[in-house]
């Protein structure tokens, strides 16, 4: 009888149509959007909140929320895609919520007309959201209210600009926000032992290199270039005192030693093992040591002093912790990349790492369940969490969230320790930093704080919006004492003519800004939203590196700078 | 009189532009960058109305760019694409619904889009970009590309630049061209034959270096490569009679269970469903966010061009061209000036020295084109100044040169002779000078 085939499990409705980016950020990812609830504060023309929330209503997030209590205008069609004509008149927000909500019908929408005043008056108004987006105009005790409530729910908050042909946003993360999968480049993360190789590894390339000399062609060029490297790593250390080569002069001469024993009397002509080999000695002799930023996770307090409540992340962390203090080396991720090389051999060289990989996950795991008896926790962490974590332990990241700037009348900008590296920024040549036009951008919302649009300090007045000239005068002034501010605060000297030279630059920004007289550009605000976006979806996954804290967009230049302020 | 008045209507006329309040703030004031010579006011306001703009693609990019120049004050759209909807583009192809799936991309974008934005035309073409001629192109004051072939991306920049006569101003088509994999992407302009071309940054966008088909057949070692003896190998012997379509599930299937023995044979573990159709049609992950990214760079770029330099834009001679963008890990853009290469097959008139080792067959070599960053020609033809070399058509042509294809090239050239090589994908021909090594 033949053999009957296996079976086969197509994928699925949702896994086909996410197919495109599942293949980013997989199940888990896609899990953690499905529970997501976003809030959106709508305000101004409206258009890059808009924007952001199409970019994660196409991915399938749980829900959203809109509150904007704007009615449609003439002018929102010219700009807002999410609005038709027979909405004129209507709220805002319902009318764009309804037509994002065609966008997929997986994803639930809901829309508040009421205003932000009495929406966040409204006690635990915010407490059904896991993360807020902000837009420009706001008033800022409203954006106060937002941050205050960032520091207590620790629910990420994000604030965005798009005025003319600028951009900006900031994220406020809580303190401590930990990420497991980073995502690196696959260049950086092959991690192969090579100086620090463990027993069955050396025992696998003295087989697979025994008799090297008088091997026949075939079997001479089909080792492993692993193998390669340990065996003549082992020549090399009888002639060094039993060293491995430590400088970049010993790696070349290393090198060279490897490319004289290639046989160049082979069939093919040259041996793909030994070019491999050669290509590989300068990135593979590094000794495994973990990065100074991973070590410093290992000190943070929450991972030194665990209770019964720490996240899983930490009580992870401690345990891997316990393994480095141990061995001197993280886990073993295991992985091997392709190489010439025998079917057989190199599956066989694969399960020697994978072995390895797994009984390092496996002394964790019992770190990890010492340590939770100790700490008499409830839930056992589960085992894959142990595995993805040892898996990409030299890549994990720790950001450190915290409030951005919100103008407040009377005080200047307060920078803290930021205001030195803000500096430093602001006066380098190369690269150059966008830092004047996030003044700008303050200075814009310092204008906004102190103007209504009648007596009744009702809706914002915006710069521009009627008098671009005064209004440029005016935000010009505020930039520049901004930039002041942060000179003063850092101690810093700044040379005469580099000053006037930013001094130009701020002005410049300002008045490009004031030009716009609050209008968003639907390109600009399509980029922003695409931005912002990007990151909703890094802090919900929980995968790859947000910004670190604010970024903005320069559409005149088509440049961006990232300013941790 | 009446002439003047019919056309400047819709464009003075206060009702009409309550609708576009935002652009008109841009349009109808000057800012710090602005051009000496941009018309602010009106004539802004004119020549972006009246500028007729190509689009070429409507999927990813395509959705995005459509809705952004719409929105941006561009009135007389057209769009080309050959596809149609499939279920895979409903998580970013926001012009399309589930009812759309198998219609034409081009069309239903089109419907869309003039449904939404009330007074801008938009004029699909369900077909290829090659279908088309000079004269088509000529019509456009500018074109914008979202696609995901640089085979295309080619072809589009090679006629654009051939169609420039320096004597005439209106021959000069700006080409933006955006393109996205997973986070990464970038946004670039091109003024033919002022600026660096597609052609002449095409080392950028090296293609990946092929598993040696030994591997596949004798020694795999990775999922991919069972999967790939499976689409190459085994359908070749066992289906030969089938066309394979990667879209059929029945062939993506038939090939899963092929390349999953293949692999239980050598102990290879992870083929999957997924996988298989990943490396079978060679799928980019793609994403909402990025598309919307380099799309609004891109259209960015196109509205300061037809306003007439609202602010300054990428491709100004002497200024930046070329924006890099990458998203993983933070937010970085690389916003640089790619300089025009003087032996550019397509925009430069010097030949391109090209290293050859002189042992290879006629054969080797060509087929070695195929994957050189700096040609990726697939069905290349040549010939030197005095004789034809290999001709893949006319048939009698291609059977008279066949037997150079096994002659070593020491054998057909001269060490530094000039060798013209042609490619029905890319208009015009390509001059290299081949230095033996």
């Amino acid at each position: 009888m033949a053999d009957l085939p296996p079976p086969v499990q197509g994928p699925t409705a949702k896994e086909k149509k996410y197919d495109r980016q599942l293949r980013l950020w997989g199940a888990t990812g896609q899990a953690a959007l499905e529970n997501s609830h976003i809030l959106l504060l709508n305000a101004g023309p409206g258009v890059v909140g808009l924007e952001t929330l199409k970019n994660l209503v196409l991915p399938g997030i749980g829900q959203f929320t809109i509150q904007d209590s704007a009615l449609v205008s003439e002018a929102d069609l010219g700009v807002n895609f999410f609005l038709e004509e027979e909405h004129l008149g209507g709220f805002r927000a319902e009318h764009t919520c309804n037509l994002l909500k065609e966008l997929n019908p997986d994803v639930q929408g809901g829309f508040i007309t009421e205003p932000i005043e009495t929406f966040l008056n409204t006690p635990e108004s915010l407490k059904p959201y896991t993360l807020i987006i902000a837009t420009a105009p706001i008033r800022p005790e409203h954006l106060a209210k937002l941050s205050a409530h960032a520091n207590t729910s620790l629910v990420p908050l994000f604030y965005t600009h798009s005025v003319g042909f600028y951009s900006h946003f900031s994220i406020h993360l809580p303190p401590k926000f930990p990420i497991v999968d980073t995502h690196p480049d696959v260049e950086t993360t092959s991690d192969l032992r090579l100086v620090k190789p463990w027993p069955e590894l050396v025992q696998f390339a003295m087989e697979k290199t025994n008799g090297i000399d008088t091997m026949d062609h075939e079997d001479h060029g089909h080792i492993p270039y692993l193998c390669l490297i340990l065996y003549y790593l082992e020549e090399w250390k009888k002639e060094h005192d039993g060293q491995v080569p430590q400088n970049f002069q010993e790696k070349t001469a290393f090198r060279t030693l490897i490319s004289k024993a290639a046989r160049t009397d082979a069939p093919e002509g040259g041996e793909e093992n030994f070019e491999e080999a050669v290509g590989a000695v300068l990135k593979s002799l590094n000794p495994p040591e973990a990065s100074s930023s991973v070590l410093s996770i290992f000190q943070t307090e929450e991972c030194q002093n665990l209770s019964t409540d720490s996240p899983t992340f930490w009580v992870i962390a401690n345990a891997i912790g316990r393994f480095y203090t141990k061995y001197g080396v993280l886990p073993l991720p295991g992985t091997v990349p392709d190489m010439k090389a025998r079917s057989g051999e190199y599956v066989q060289l694969q399960n020697v790492y994978k072995n390895k990989a797994r009984k390092d996950v496996a002394e964790v795991l019992d770190n990890v369940r010492s340590l939770e008896s100790q700490l008499q926790r409830k839930k056992p962490v589960e085992e894959k969490d142990v595995e993805a974590f040892c898996k990409n332990a030299a890549h994990i990241k720790l950001v450190h969230g915290r409030p951005f700037h919100i103008v407040q009348q009377g005080n200047p900008i307060k920078w803290g320790n930021q205001a030195k590296t803000a500096v430093e920024a602001l006066t380098s040549v190369y690269p150059e930093s966008l830092i004047p036009l996030y003044f700008a951008f303050l200075a814009w919302d310092d204008f906004v704080a102190k103007h209504s649009k009648d007596s009744l300090a009702g809706a914002p007045k915006l710069p521009g919006e009627t008098d671009p000239e005064t209004d440029g005068y005016e935000v010009v002034g505020i930039a520049l004492k901004i930039m002041d501010d942060l000179i003063k605060e850092a101690g810093a000297v700044v040379e005469d003519t580099d000053y006037s030279d930013l001094k130009t630059k701020v002005r410049q920004y300002a008045e490009e800004l004031v030009r716009a007289g609050g209008a968003e550009l639907h390109n600009i605000s399509a980029l922003a939203g695409g931005l912002v976006s990007q990151e909703v979806i890094k802090v919900i996954t929980e995968q790859y590196v947000p910004v670190d804290n604010t970024a903005v967009f320069d559409g005149v230049k088509s440049k961006s700078s990232i300013i941790r302020v | 009189m009446a002439e003047v008045l019919e056309s400047s209507q819709p464009i003075g006329s206060m009702d009409s532009r309550a609708k576009w309040k935002y652009l008109d703030n841009i349009l109808t004031r000057t800012g710090p960058f602005t051009d000496e010579d941009f018309p602010c006011g009106e004539g802004a306001i004119e020549s972006l109305s009246r500028a007729k703009v190509l689009v070429i693609g409507a999927g990813g990019l395509g959705c995005e760019i459509l809705k952004n120049l719409a929105l941006s004050g561009f009135q007389d759209i057209h769009v080309i694409d050959m596809d149609t909807i499939d279920v895979s583009n409903l998580n970013r192809q926001f012009l399309f619904r589930h009812a759309d799936v198998g219609k034409y991309k081009a069309d239903v974008a089109a419907k869309f889009v003039e449904k939404r934005v009330k007074g801008v035309k938009i004029t699909p073409y369900c077909g290829k970009i090659q279908d088309k001629d000079e004269e088509y192109y000529m019509q456009f004051s500018l074109i914008v590309c979202g696609l995901d072939s640089i085979e295309a991306r080619r072809w589009i920049n090679a006629t654009l630049v051939s169609m420039f006569d320096d004597t005439d101003s209106d021959s000069l088509k700006p080409l933006i061209d955006g393109g996205t994999e997973g986070f990464k992407g970038q946004a670039r302009v091109i003024l033919p034959t002022i600026t660096s071309c597609i052609e002449c940054q095409l080392d950028m966008h090296a293609p990946r270096a092929a598993v040696p088909l030994c591997t596949l057949a004798t020694i795999p070692r990775q999922p991919q490569h069972c999967i790939e003896w499976a689409h190459i190998i085994a359908w070749e012997e066992e289906r030969k009679d089938i066309t394979l379509d990667t879209d059929d599930s029945e062939h993506i299937t038939w090939l899963f269970q092929k390349a999953l023995k293949r692999a239980q044979e050598f102990n290879i573990a992870g083929v999957t469903y997924s996988m298989t159709q990943g490396v079978v049609k060679n799928i980019i992950p793609a994403i909402a966010s990025t598309n919307a990214i380099i799309a609004a760079s891109s259209c960015n770029e196109a509205f300061k061009i037809a306003t007439g330099g609202s602010n300054p834009f990428l491709g100004t001679p002497g200024a930046d061209n070329y924006m890099m963008y990458t998203g993983d890990d933070s937010i970085y853009t690389y916003t640089f000036e790619h300089e025009k290469k003087p032996d550019c097959p397509v925009c430069g008139n010097l030949a391109r020295p090209l290293k050859v080792d002189q042992r290879f067959t006629l054969e080797e070599f060509l087929d070695g084109l195929a994957e050189r960053p700096e040609s990726q020609l697939k069905k290349p033809s040549i010939r030197t100044e005095g004789k034809s070399l290999y001709y893949q058509s006319p048939p009698s042509l291609e059977e008279q040169t066949r037997p150079n294809l096994f002659k070593k090239l020491n054998e057909l050239v001269e060490e530094g002779e000039e060798v013209v090589i042609t490619d029905p994908a890319i208009p015009g021909q390509f001059k290299y000078k081949l230095r033996f090594s």
